[in-house]
């Protein structure tokens, strides 16, 4: 069920971040940051811990304002849509949490359901179907009777990524998908995004400060730098590897190793 | 000394368990005045750890002050090492939000501010449950209705023990302090009177919206603060489903729902109590008791607590729900949620219980 992509095509790009400043209150953690995202790219947006990363990335999904600035998906502004819009433009995003934010109270067929009766009209034994398609696709199948509080961590992230593409969104946002997995689990989860964009075309922002995971998934990448406050860089992180804009950026890729 | 140099010689252990000496206690002052620097002497030095680091550390703040040079050179060479890690922070936090005093006038005005912003977010909240309840009443909100069974049955039958103890102990009390004073005037047989009285008007709404202030409304508070943590609120909104409805909604219908029920418990016990003290202290029967409970206290009474109990009721479930939503995005904010959530309400049931006594006497209800 591959929906009609409705946000009116603007030469191939799909979200266009413009001269955005982020603050809470009056303390800006950002400014200036500007960058576009292309149908079907794997966009990574790194840098160290605490830089802005996550607050980059509720932005993009609507939960803040910008502080200056404005967000585009396609030619509409996510902070200023009507309501009938905002509500198609959420119903095409599908968002990973840095801890997963399964709903504690409910097991995990109801956390993956709830995105499915909420946006289609589909009856309760679709919806069931549809929902062990989905933990199969993470791995999960057979676990719908249990509670997050009950399986692991990495179980959690993946059942968290079950629901995030329940709706199979046209836009998939990761907070640190692969923090506080092991590295084998951490590459499954590499190659399930990379399948999950291939398949379903999906345009995927992907916030890690992972180098394997870099350097595995992305077509792109931003860098966000905490002492300027500013995005340092923009492009392919292999390119940046090799012929680095900024001294900091050389660090990030290479950890400090010379 | 040695020449115009102070040695400073360490001899020994020096470790965090044995008890070292401090920089403090270090006299500067030579037979010549103030030394021009100061040469560390390790020739007698044992085991050592942290402790001589941060002896070391106190000493160069202490020359750096005095401008006296400091000789570390005969310095272990791990301790050496361990030194210039410590120097080695890439950027000493500086942009100082936590280290600055404000004085009083700002802290005054911060206060001020704080106060105001409290109560507009209240007002806001007060607001958007309005709203949302509305929606609920044309059947528009979105609400599990498992979510709302649980809630009942939180706010319901698992409060019933604390409701029962306290209500009864509540009763025993009225009574047997009515008992003392009245038996005085011999006029014993008002007994009942004044426990009717007390407990369905006053005491058992009182009583149940302080006990489920601290154990529902603390928890619905605690909940979700930690829903709010663990962004499993925002984890709604981009469902666009809105969390006032989804979380909010079935406690407060669920509590505001039980309250009346729990508070007519709360009165049946709490007359117990004063019956079982009637009886069992004063020469009173138990047919006099209630016939005279009877003809003085009227259905205005417990109506009146009723409707008490429903207005405590909006208002915990209310202050704890608030109190959740507008927790600090830091697991320990938790807790301190869930304290605000209990003074919150506390405070508002005593000015909303003073505000109804106020009117029903201005009415002579
Ligand atoms: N709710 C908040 N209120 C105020 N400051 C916040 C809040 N959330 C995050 N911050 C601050 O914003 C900065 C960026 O945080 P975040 O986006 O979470 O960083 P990260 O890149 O590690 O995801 C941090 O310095 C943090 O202290
Ligand atoms: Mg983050």
């Amino acid at each position: 069920m591959v929906s009609e992509p409705f946000i009116p095509a603007n030469d191939g790009v799909l979200i266009t971040v413009e001269d955005l400043t982020m603050a809470y209150g009056a303390r800006v953690i950002m400014q200036n940051v500007s960058f576009t995202i292309n149908y079907g790219e794997i966009m990574i947006i790194m840098g160290g811990s605490g830089c802005g990363k996550s607050t980059l990335l509720r932005h993009m999904i609507g939960l803040k304002m910008p502080y200056r600035g404005r967000i585009l998906f396609g030619v509409a502004d996510i902070s200023r849509v009507d309501d009938a819009q905002r509500r198609r433009l959420l119903a095409s995003f599908g968002v990973l949490y840095q801890g997963g934010a399964l709903w504690s109270s409910m097991t995990l067929e109801e956390n993956v359901a709830l995105p499915l009766g909420e946006f289609t009209d589909l009856d309760a034994r679709a919806i069931r179907d549809l929902v062990s398609l989905k933990l199969a696709l993470v791995g999960l199948d057979g676990y719908q009777s249990y509670y997050p509080s009950e399986i692991s961590g990495g179980m959690r992230k993946r059942a968290a990524l079950a629901r995030a593409i329940a709706l199979d969104p046209e836009i998939l946002f990761f907070d640190e998908p692969s923090a506080g997995l092991d590295p084998v689990s951490s590459r499954r989860l590499d190659d399930l995004i990379l399948e999950i964009r291939d398949t379903m075309n999906t345009t995927i922002v992907v916030v890690t400060h992972e180098l394997a995971s870099i350097f595995a998934i992305s077509d792109n990448a931003v860098y966000l730098d905490a002492v300027t406050k500013t995005m340092l860089a923009c492009g392919d992180p292999r390119d940046m590897a090799k012929d680095p804009p900024d001294p900091r950026i050389y660090e990030f890729l290479t950890r400090g190793e010379t | 000394m040695r020449g115009d140099a102070l040695v400073v010689a360490f001899a020994g252990d020096w470790k965090l368990a044995a008890d070292v000496p401090r920089v403090a206690a270090l006299s500067l002052e030579g037979s010549t005045g103030q030394p021009t620097s100061i040469v560390v002497d390790t020739d007698n030095l044992g085991a050592w750890d942290s402790a001589l680091l941060v002896y070391i550390i106190n000493l160069r703040d202490r020359c750096a002050a005095l401008n006296i040079d400091l000789n570390l050179d005969a310095l272990p060479p791990s301790a050496v090492r361990l030194l210039t890690l410590a120097d080695a922070v890439p950027e000493k936090a500086s942009d100082c939000e936590h280290c600055d005093d404000p004085n009083v006038r700002e802290r005054v005005g911060q206060f001020c501010l704080a106060i105001f912003r409290d109560v507009t977010e209240m007002l806001a909240f007060v607001g958007e449950c309005t709203a949302a309840m509305l929606r609920l009443c044309c059947g528009k909100a979105r609400m599990r209705r498992q979510d709302f069974l649980n809630s009942i049955q939180d706010c319901g039958p698992h409060a019933l023990p604390i409701v029962t103890l306290i209500s009864f102990l509540v009763g025993l009390i009225i009574a047997f302090l009515g008992a003392v004073v009245l038996k005085r005037m011999a006029a014993e047989f008002y007994v009942s009177y004044i426990v009717g009285y007390g407990i369905l008007r006053e005491m058992g709404a009182l009583m149940v919206g302080i006990i489920m202030a601290g154990r529902t409304g603390a928890a619905f508070a605690a909940e979700i603060g930690s829903m709010k943590v663990s962004e499993e609120l925002d984890a709604l909104r981009t469902l666009g489903i809105s969390p006032i409805e989804f979380v909010v909604l079935p406690r407060l219908t669920a509590l505001v729902l039980m309250m009346p029920l729990l508070t007519l418990y709360a009165d049946l016990i709490g007359v117990g109590g004063g019956w079982f003290i009637a009886v069992a202290t004063l020469d009173i029967s138990h047919h006099q008791f209630f016939s005279g409970m009877i003809d003085v206290v009227g259905m205005a009474d417990l109506v009146m607590g009723l409707v008490k109990s429903v207005v405590f009721g909006v208002v915990v479930a209310f202050s704890g729900c608030l109190r959740g939503m507008h927790c600090e995005n830091r697991s320990d904010a938790v807790g301190a949620a869930a304290t605000r959530a209990v003074v919150t309400s506390i405070t508002l049931i005593t000015i909303t219980n003073a505000l109804i006594d106020g009117i029903a006497t201005l009415y002579g209800i």
